[in-house]
């Protein structure tokens, strides 16, 4: 469904993502784990097309979509729920949602939308419960559960995440995840999974990346990269014991 | 049957473009981890950033056999030995031996990769397995171990050696297929018959043979011989031990694992990639190895590329049957010829004995080749006989080298190869 090849990108002099090459399979969820500046937030925006590339190609169902603007992507398909959730503070829960769905948006569609939006209530009964209320009185696992209806809200085939586990505590990191899982299963969304938190992001993937200083220095079923001892060490919060000199 | 269906027949642009992914990973971190690459890459000026198209391979320098020798033990590993469980090691009949190391993904990748292989030959888990092949530092008997236990099927870890006992267990314990070296195999057959079994008893079913070239009348004698279809395989232990490559039941050449190697043929004098379908030495380069990845692996066995289309629906390129080692390439009129490539032919044609020998000589500015291969006393004495065999040499040599030879018929045992005393190779224009 997506095939990144060979993109840089630049903050202004500083070489942020270096020819880093990646792609999902529609249906897959892929995780996308690094460090801090690991370049895994400028990928994400990159393919969102927040900013562009200086070089290579994003390849959306056989599209080049790295020159299109962000609002032409989004029609195409893919939805970025950004890091820090992002909702409208002072606007209501059900207006967050209604304006996940501006792309789209036509008065002849108001009953569609409604009825999208009645969906979204089915997977977040708590987004229901507190749809008057204005956002930035929610929680902050119910604030990602309302960044990510709103990203649902357009339609997308392929759902862009940042860092949903940011800043939540375990227990509602769970649900979080569980509801990841279940928006593939249930909704055949494919989803891109940035995460600092890799345990939990390759324990639902199918696959991973990761990112190190901009480069992809592994890639592989999300399996091995839990078993493989580089990313146990340096992501998975293993103790580091002395390195035996070879 | 496909073991893992949608890694066999992946459409080629979806391969390459994970062929892509894994060599951008793997030189990063080959770079990163291994100071023996790193310095091969800044000596060679070559920045680990670039790589933006499989064929920047180019770029980067080969790593040869005696690399890794003087790299003994562990100079090229690419993780700390603390990750490491697995440790094997190559004869080393040359000197020092070469030592590869697994780290537990990597293992399980080669289990993968030998299920594949076994499967594409016809396994299944009702299968009971005899591995003939040595265990211990050695990559063949573990490596199908792994693969075949991995399957399902009942695994008979017998080992080498003591041929009579082989071919009780193969009685007793019913053995369907058979894993082993082909002149071992052809040992077993001989065993069999000296015992005075009927094959017809035997559960013996298939049967897979590597670990050195042998010929396609080989594959007809054994299959006539034992009852069974004999499947090729290729593997080396610097790049992984069995499972890079497989026949399928077609038996036209052996997939090679591409999701996990990336395959160049290239000439060894030039270094140079040759034309497609052309022979030349196949080099390997490691996509998912963790401890002992490699770039560019000089293998020095000739093969050639097979790109046709397999009925069997696997997208992996395959490789013909090793014709033997390009040490001793030729240059003959401009071309390049390989003795081994000839003894090849040779091999395949009814009435030529294993002995022959090359001589290049050189009249004026003009190479050529005569080829003496020693026949039974049969033909000798018959000079219709002789023609047709020359004709059938001539012809055979031709078509698979390229250029004509002359064709001399000897008695057998004039050459003397059996003492060791005569070369294959008799190059006269040095002189």
């Amino acid at each position: 469904m997506l095939v990144i090849k060979n993109i840089d990108v630049y903050y202004g002099k500083i070489n942020a993502v270096k020819r880093a090459s990646l792609h999902v399979r529609a249906g897959e969820i892929v995780a996308l784990i690094g460090g801090n500046g690991a370049g895994k937030t400028t990928i994400l925006n990159t393919i969102s097309g927040l900013i562009r590339a200086a070089s290579g190609s994003i390849r959306y169902d056989g599209q080049e979509v790295a020159r299109l603007s962000p609002d032409l992507i989004v029609k195409m398909g893919i939805s970025h729920v950004p890091e820090g959730r992002l909702v409208f503070k002072p606007m209501s829960v059900e207006d967050n949602l209604l304006l996940g769905s501006f792309s789209r948006f036509s008065f002849g569609k108001r009953k569609e939308i409604e009825g999208d939006r009645e969906r979204i209530y089915e997977i977040f009964p708590i987004l229901q419960e507190r749809r008057r209320q204005a956002a930035g009185t929610l929680s902050g696992g119910e604030q990602q559960m309302l960044a990510i209806g709103r990203a649902l809200m357009a339609k997308p085939k392929l759902l862009l995440l940042d860092e949903p586990s940011m800043g939540l505590a375990p227990f509602i990191i769970k649900e979080i995840f569980k509801h990841i899982v279940d928006l593939r299963n249930r909704y055949g969304l494919t989803v891109l999974l940035v995460e600092q938190n890799a345990r939990n992001a390759l324990r639902i993937a199918d696959s991973g990346y990761v990112l190190e200083t901009g480069r992809v220095v592994l890639q592989g079923p999300a399996d091995d990269l839990l078993a493989n001892k580089d990313v146990q060490r340096a992501y998975l919060g293993r103790d580091l014991d002395a390195e035996m000199a070879v | 049957m496909y073991w893992r269906p949608e890694k066999e027949t992946m459409e080629r642009g979806e391969l390459e473009q994970l062929q892509l992914e894994r060599l951008q990973a793997t030189i990063s971190r080959v770079y990163r981890n291994v100071p023996f690459y790193r310095k091969k890459f800044d000596e060679a000026d070559v920045d680990p950033d670039g790589f933006r198209l499989l064929s920047e391979l180019r770029k980067l320098p080969f790593t040869t056999k005696e690399d890794l020798r003087s790299s003994y033990p562990y100079g090229m590993f690419a993780t700390p030995l603390r990750e490491v469980v697995r440790l094997h090691a190559s004869a080393g009949t040359t000197g020092t031996p070469t030592v590869v190391g697994y780290t537990k993904n990597d293992i399980k990748i080669w289990s993968h990769m030998v299920a594949r292989i076994l499967t594409a030959g016809g396994i299944t888990h009702d299968d009971v397995i005899q591995i003939a092949f040595g265990y211990g530092l050695f990559t063949g008997g573990f490596g199908i171990h792994y693969g075949a236990e991995l399957i399902g099927a009942s695994v008979i870890p017998i080992s080498s050696g003591d041929t009579a006992r082989q071919v009780k267990i193969m009685q007793d314990f019913k053995t369907t297929a058979l894993i082993c070296t082909p002149s071992y195999a052809l040992m077993l057959a001989d065993a069999i018959d000296e015992m005075a079994i009927n094959v017809n008893s035997l559960s013996l079913r298939c049967g897979f043979f590597g670990g050195k070239p042998w010929s396609e009348m080989m594959r007809q004698e054994l299959q006539d011989r034992l009852k069974i279809i004999a499947i090729d395989n290729y593997g080396l232990s610097e790049v992984n031990g069995p499972g890079v490559a497989g026949e399928c039941i077609e038996r036209n050449g052996m997939h090679i694992n591409e999701d996990h190697f990336l395959v160049e043929v290239v000439n060894p004098h030039t270094m140079e990639p040759v034309a497609p379908g052309e022979a030349g030495e196949l080099v390997l380069t490691t996509l998912t190895k963790e401890a002992f990845p490699l770039i560019r692996f000089r293998t020095r066995d000739l093969t050639r590329l097979i790109t046709e289309p397999c009925p069997c629906g696997r997208t992996f390129v395959k490789m013909s049957r090793v014709m033997g080692r390009t040490d001793d390439m030729l240059v003959i009129q401009g071309e390049n010829v390989f003795p081994c490539h000839i003894g090849t032919v040779l091999a395949d044609i009814r009435g030529a004995e294993s002995c022959y020998q090359i001589i290049v000589n050189r009249t004026g500015a003009l190479d050529d080749l005569t080829v003496a291969v020693e026949v039974a006393e049969a033909i000798i004495s018959d000079e219709r006989k002789q023609q047709e065999l020359i004709s059938l040499i001539k012809n055979g040599i031709t078509a698979a080298v390229g250029i004509s030879v002359t064709v001399k018929l000897l008695e057998k045992g004039s050459l003397g190869q059996t003492e060791g005393k005569a070369k294959t190779v008799l190059d006269l224009r040095k002189c």
